[in-house]
């Protein structure tokens, strides 16, 4: 570095300094770093217990150095549970994929949720079960092509694409509830601030904080990283709306506490 | 001078880099790094019009982005207390 | 718990106190007869002590929150019976690939299916062999008596840490709702250091922490199953069995927990009668106490081995006695409520009566 010169973007040091597994262009990257970054800027590290889940970021710990347990597929919420109830003190967060919290964890997202557990949940929705060779998704867009759904999702046959954030905000215990998305640089900055507030309802004891992150898998999606990231502007984002769903930490009577804005 | 420094090892060649960069200095390289990507570049004389806005480092999920800004100069007769 | 107390418990009872004395501070259930007394019971006295209780959504969830607070190090349980612990195979089997010092309850409810909610011991198997997926075996200790009820659980925790397994206590519907007299005994907290070595309770001042059972590096996985094997090779120190009246037996009769009690009654009273039957009752089910069983083989002497099952735990014993001696079986149906004048007839005719 040159004297007349500060640095001002590096990687965080709770991020491994090592090449992830991850295909080009993979959001899963982004959303580590971001996750990372908090866990420094809020003085987390030493306090963290990560949950990690199965997926394509099941080795999540690989890349994010700090303690760790590996749950069974969409279990996360409960063993997160479990660490909590047994370690009160310690910051828990789950990281979840589509497939691995919509829909064979269903029931643990929605009652550790509902119960109000002091845990952070970071769930990544990219439409697709990356991690098994692109299957269709509870998430998965009406029309969207996967393996398992090679002529399209189609809405009579497969049900309508689940959206999870406006379920959990419905919930009681849940005290911070937004959806997000990595495609560009300002929403990334909106992920980074909405991830903040879920990991502070759990720091100052409020409940359950969840963030919903729109995020792209190019390769399941059969098209280039940039390519990804538009569709998820104009196809996931019009179903997904951005914005915050529940926000306790807001006056009730203020704008937070209504509807999310809407995003781009 | 502001500057980016992109870890070519790390570089997986997605170039979202390239879309955000105000400035469009960013290029993707013809070579293959040890990956088998064609990594980013800034090509020669292009990194002094970076303005240090980081946006590349933010949108690349490979973390290989390093961002320097040049400091500002400090102001001349800037109130004491 | 003033120790030495002398207290009138139901066996679910004897099992959630025995429990609190080894110093478990989670319990994570979900309502299922006949072991309801457990969770009951736990979901005052554990808050109280400062210790948490969840009623979690599933026995499925329960079994993952059992593994998220035992990778923390601390003493933690579930209990169930036969249709809940299926559902906890899936964290199981997790627990022992991730090496989790585990306790699950078992109050077995016959089967297969819904079943009943009466006593049995169909999932002896399934206790013994693994149950989930994988090469894994728990530690399966299988009271007779409230207050071996009480005391194995108490114990249970010591050796689940000791060996960093899971350990089940394997009862029953009859066990669970039969009331004695237990002696209690002082608690034993759990050594603040047992976990030290390997839990999770954040990074301070050393390396990242993980448990995960996923091991994918080429020869990773045969290292782990190695190490595993070795680890249940070094459980065997722990066998456990009741003899009773083997001494001069021409037939001795092999079964557990209230099955083996019952068993127990009849040959007291056929030897009032004169008839030379003894009991080989095995305390632990994994490991199973071979060694002491082959012991007992004799010229002339008989085993008839009995169970409420289709004949499950036979197959151990047929196994322990090495071709030097067979075992008949004889069937309680599940279903059915056995009692000691059910065991006459078959021990008559083992003794070829
Ligand atoms: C019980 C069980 N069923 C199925 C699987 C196989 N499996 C592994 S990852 C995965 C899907 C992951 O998809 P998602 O949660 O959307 O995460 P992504 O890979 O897209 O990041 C499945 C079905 C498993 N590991 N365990
Ligand atoms: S398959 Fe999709 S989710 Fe998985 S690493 Fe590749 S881009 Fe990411
Ligand atoms: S965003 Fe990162 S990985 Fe992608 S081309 Fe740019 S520097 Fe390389």
């Amino acid at each position: 570095m040159y004297q007349d010169e500060e640095l001002v973007f590096s990687c965080p040091q709770v991020v491994a300094d090592r090449p992830t597994h991850y295909c080009p262009g993979c959001h899963h990257g982004v959303a580590h770093r971001l996750v990372g970054e908090l866990l420094e800027e809020m003085g987390l590290v030493e306090k963290t217990i990560m949950v990690t889940a199965i997926g394509c970021s099941v080795f999540l710990y690989n890349y994010l150095l700090v303690d760790a347990v590996e749950a069974p597929h969409g279990r996360a919420p409960a063993v997160a549970t479990g660490v909590k109830r047994a370690k009160p003190d310690k910051f828990v967060f789950t990281y979840q994929g589509d497939g691995d919290l919509a829909s064979i964890g269903m029931a643990e997202i929605m009652h550790c949720a509902n119960r109000g557990e002091r845990v952070s949940v970071v769930f990544v929705n990219n439409t697709v079960y990356g991690m098994t060779g692109g299957q269709m998704a509870p998430t998965t867009l009406i029309g969207q092509k996967t393996t398992t759904c090679p002529g399209g999702r189609c809405a009579e046959r497969e049900g309508m694409p689940i959206k999870m954030a406006e379920i959990i905000a419905s919930l009681g215990g849940s005290a911070y509830v937004a959806r997000t998305a990595l495609n560009n640089v300002k929403n990334i900055n909106k992920t980074k601030k909405c991830l903040r507030k879920a990991f502070e309802v759990q720091t100052s004891g409020l409940g359950f904080g969840f963030v919903e992150v729109l995020s792209a898998c190019p390769t399941n999606w059969k098209m280039s990283a940039i390519k990804a990231n538009e569709r998820i502007a104009n196809e996931m984002i019009p179903y997904f709306p951005l914005g915050v769903f529940k926000d306790a930490t807001a006056d009730v009577t203020g704008e937070a506490a209504g509807k999310g804005e809407e995003g781009k | 001078m502001s500057r980016i420094e992109i870890r070519e090892d790390r570089c997986k060649g997605c170039l979202l880099c390239t879309t955000v960069c105000p400035k469009e200095i960013i290029k993707q390289a013809d070579r293959f790094n040890q990956h088998g990507y064609k990594p980013a570049e800034v090509p020669a004389g292009d990194m002094k019009k970076c303005t240090g806005c980081a946006s590349c480092a933010t949108i690349c999920p490979d973390v290989a982005i390093t961002v320097y800004k040049t400091k500002k100069k400090a102001k001349k007769g800037a109130s004491h207390g | 718990m003033a120790s030495g107390d002398k207290l009138f418990l139901k066996g679910n009872e004897a099992i959630a106190r025995g429990a609190l004395a080894a110093g478990c501070q989670c319990f994570f259930g979900y309502p299922i007869t006949p072991q309801n007394d457990i969770p009951e019971y736990l979901s005052k006295a554990l808050p109280d002590r400062g210790g948490a209780f969840v009623q979690a959504e599933s026995e499925v969830a329960a079994a993952n929150m059992l593994l998220g607070a035992t990778a923390c190090g601390v003493r933690a349980m579930t209990s169930s019976s036969s249709p809940g612990i299926s559902l906890k195979q899936e964290a199981i089997s997790y627990m022992a690939g991730s090496e989790l010092p585990a306790i699950i309850v078992n109050m077995n409810r016959g089967g297969p299916g819904l079943g009943d909610i009466g006593p049995s011991q169909g999932d002896y198997f399934q206790s013994t062999r693994g149950g989930g997926h994988g090469d894994y075996r728990l530690l399966v200790l299988a009271p007779a008596t409230c207050q071996e009820a009480y005391d194995l659980t108490r114990e249970s925790f010591d050796l689940a840490f000791q060996y960093r397994n899971p350990v089940m206590i394997l009862g029953d519907a009859i066990l669970g709702q039969m009331k004695e007299p237990v002696l209690t005994a002082p608690d034993r907290p759990a050594d603040p250091a047992e976990a030290r070595d390997w839990s999770l309770d954040g990074a301070v001042g050393r390396g990242p922490r993980l448990l995960k059972s996923l091991f994918l590096q080429d020869g990773a996985l045969a290292d782990q199953n190695r190490m595993l094997q070795a680890k249940y090779e070094a459980m065997r120190a722990e066998v456990r069995w009741e003899c009773f009246e083997t001494e001069d037996a021409e037939l001795v009769v092999c079964a557990y927990g209230t099955i083996a009690r019952i068993a127990k009654s009849a040959i007291r009273k056929l030897r009032k009668k004169g008839l030379k039957v003894g009991l080989f009752r095995p305390i632990t089910l994994y490991p199973f106490p071979s060694e002491a069983l082959a012991k007992l083989v004799k010229p002339g002497r008989k085993f008839l081995t009995v169970e409420q099952n289709l004949g499950q735990m036979v197959e151990d014993v047929r196994l322990s006695l090495c071709g030097l001696a067979t075992s008949e079986f004889f069937s309680i149906y599940p279903g059915n409520l056995p009692v000691p004048d059910d065991f006459d007839e078959p021990i008559a005719r083992a003794l070829g009566l």
